[in-house]
């Protein structure tokens, strides 16, 4: 469990590896969603790597939705980290002999919900959490959204229905970078912040962060009261940590050369020796 | 049929603990509240929100309930078709989803409360399975197999309330994927599903008067998996085949009844009638709606040269 003796100069190296190991497989496909996994990658490590309990035999004992699929390359290496995920389906990412694609599907190591389709993650999340409850299980599920898919009805048909439930064992977390296809999610709806009021006004309970900050996601996890749903908005950067990926949709699906590759990974490599 | 579920929910909610009923502002009513307030944690009531009503049944089942989602047809099956499609089947969960007022038995609230298309929307899914029982025995024999025995998403397509019983005198009991013939004859097989399946009895009845022995009538409640086999026996050992369907006419049991057909080199005359491929502006009750698609015991008389 975290504490003030976190090592956080450790957890901003395994998130650089991580980067290192998305970008080291969009070497080997034309295409993959890379920087909306940039943008959620502390968010994600924070998850299993910091928030999430162990049971006895070192399995997980909380739950996660990927709702926002196409993040998945950032659960995929940590799930990889973890040893859930052997390297070899990894490895074999989206190609013809593989079973890993470009969004997660139900019944791969570690992957406990088919998501793509935008707007299902937390309906599902939900379903997952008043389960446990009803079954007397101790398990919290955390579930990461998208700001795009925040347009969805269905994540607000969700949104309305978890304090109904008193899900107080569910904890969503909004990757807000601020894109989605064909542009900035607050230019498409302009009134979509403040978003963090409109969940407390629907009954969560809810706070802001910067989402790269892997102390401040985990303070704010653990200091929720935990008698609602708990909902985080998380400031990101779309494609942090490659200087020419924020700002430019483009890279929401391609894939870099390999002169990019190589000014991406130098650049992997300067902010880790200037932290 | 919506009591008859309602009264075997309860029964086996009581024994089994992973039963859930997750509705959407709509209650089958009679048992269920009965079950509301023997488990009032086992019933959810999403509101006006029918998104979220599959998207949580899907979540309870990754976790080892089995839930039964309930709400009417139109509602049940169209408004969340997507949530069906990805949560359900394509995880392939143990989830019942229950559509009342299959067809168009809401007669008078109009066509945007007529399930005319469901089963072929519900038929083309992977691992969906399509049941639609014909009154209230079947009902319970369906319900019972989905809540206790079924591992994989489901259908369950409902009238109303207030059907007669049509199988007490059934020639086979009901067991699921399995065609049921009510009447073992010759000559003429009706092959019917739902509700109407009245109608078919009806239609038999004057069939057997005018040629002077037995038609055959057969429940196919299971609509997928299709008793393909059994279908084909059907059509080889006949002379006449009829298909009447509460659905219209493309993708239900007219159409694969006409696959099975070509695929055996079926001899047979076969004939369907379907609801029309039109949203009919007239209301009346569920008859006089039926009546206008051309479904009326008179109309399918007439065409079959039983008058």
């Amino acid at each position: 469990m975290i504490s003030n003796s976190q090592n956080w100069q450790a957890v901003r190296d395994r998130c650089r590896e991580y980067r290192r190991r998305i970008l080291a497989i969009s070497q080997t496909v034309p295409a993959l969603h890379l920087a909306p996994a940039f943008s959620c990658l502390e968010i994600v490590d924070a998850i299993y790597n910091l928030l999430m309990r162990r049971q006895a035999d070192g399995s997980l004992a909380d739950g996660f939705v990927m709702s926002k699929g196409h993040g998945v390359m950032a659960q995929y290496v940590v799930l990889e980290d973890l040893g859930i995920l052997p390297a070899s389906l990894l490895d074999s990412y989206c190609q013809p002999h593989g079973h890993l694609g470009a969004h997660p599907d139900y019944g791969q190591p570690g992957i406990e919900a088919s998501t793509g389709s935008l707007g299902h993650g937390l309906a599902l999340a939900a379903g997952m959490a008043y389960a446990d409850r009803l079954q007397g299980a101790d398990r919290t599920t955390y579930v990461v959204l998208g700001d795009g898919e925040m347009q969805e009805g269905s994540i607000w048909e969700a949104i309305m229905m978890a304090p109904n439930l008193r899900l107080g064992n569910l904890v969503a977390f909004l990757d807000f970078n601020d894109y989605q296809g064909l542009g900035r999610t607050t230019e498409t709806h302009p009134h979509f912040l403040p978003v963090s009021e409109k969940l407390t006004s629907f009954g969560w309970e809810a706070v802001d962060v910067d989402g790269h900050d892997s102390a401040e996601i985990v303070e704010a996890v653990q200091n929720r009261r935990g008698d609602k749903p708990f909902f985080i908005t998380c400031r990101t950067i779309k494609g942090r940590g490659v200087s020419y990926m924020i700002d430019a949709p483009i890279w929401h699906y391609r894939s870099p050369n390999k002169e990019e590759y190589a000014q991406a990974l130098a650049e992997l490599a300067a902010d880790g020796e200037a932290s | 049929m919506r009591n008859r579920f309602a009264s075997t929910f309860y029964e086996l909610g009581q024994h089994d603990p992973r039963l859930v009923v997750v509705v959407a502002d709509i209650s089958p009513a009679g048992s269920i509240a009965k079950f509301r307030e023997d488990f009032p944690d086992r019933f959810i009531n999403t509101g006006v929100a029918e998104q979220v009503m599959i998207g949580l049944c899907a979540g309870m089942a990754q976790r080892g309930l089995r839930p039964f989602a309930y709400t009417i047809a139109t509602f049940s099956v169209f408004r969340p078709y997507e949530m069906i499609r990805d949560d359900l089947c394509y995880q392939d969960l143990p989830v019942t989803v229950v559509g009342i007022g299959g067809g168009v038995s809401y007669s008078t609230l109009g066509g945007t409360h007529h399930a005319m298309e469901d089963v072929a929307l519900m038929t083309s899914l992977p691992n969906m399975s399509v049941v639609a029982p014909c009154d209230p025995a079947e009902t319970e024999a369906a319900t019972r197999w989905l809540a206790l025995n079924n591992q994989h998403p489901a259908y369950l397509r409902l009238g109303k309330a207030g059907e007669p019983d049509l199988t007490s005198e059934a020639a086979e009991a009901f067991t699921f994927g399995r065609i049921r013939h009510l009447r073992r004859g010759r000559g003429t097989a009706f092959l019917t599903y739902g509700p109407i399946t009245k109608t078919a009895l009806a239609l038999a009845d004057a069939e057997e008067r005018k040629a002077g022995q037995p038609a055959t009538v057969v429940s196919v409640h299971t609509l997928k998996p299709l008793d393909a086999d059994g279908l084909s026996a059907v059509l080889a050992s006949h002379d006449q085949v009829v298909v009447i369907e509460e659905h219209v006419p493309h993708g239900g049991l007219g159409s694969r009844v006409k696959e099975l057909a070509w695929d055996i080199r079926a001899g047979c005359d076969l004939q369907l009638f379907s609801l029309k491929d039109e949203f009919i502006h007239r209301y009346g009750n569920h008859d006089d709606v039926l009546a206008a698609h051309g479904l009326s015991f008179a109309a399918i008389a007439g065409e079959l040269g039983l008058l």
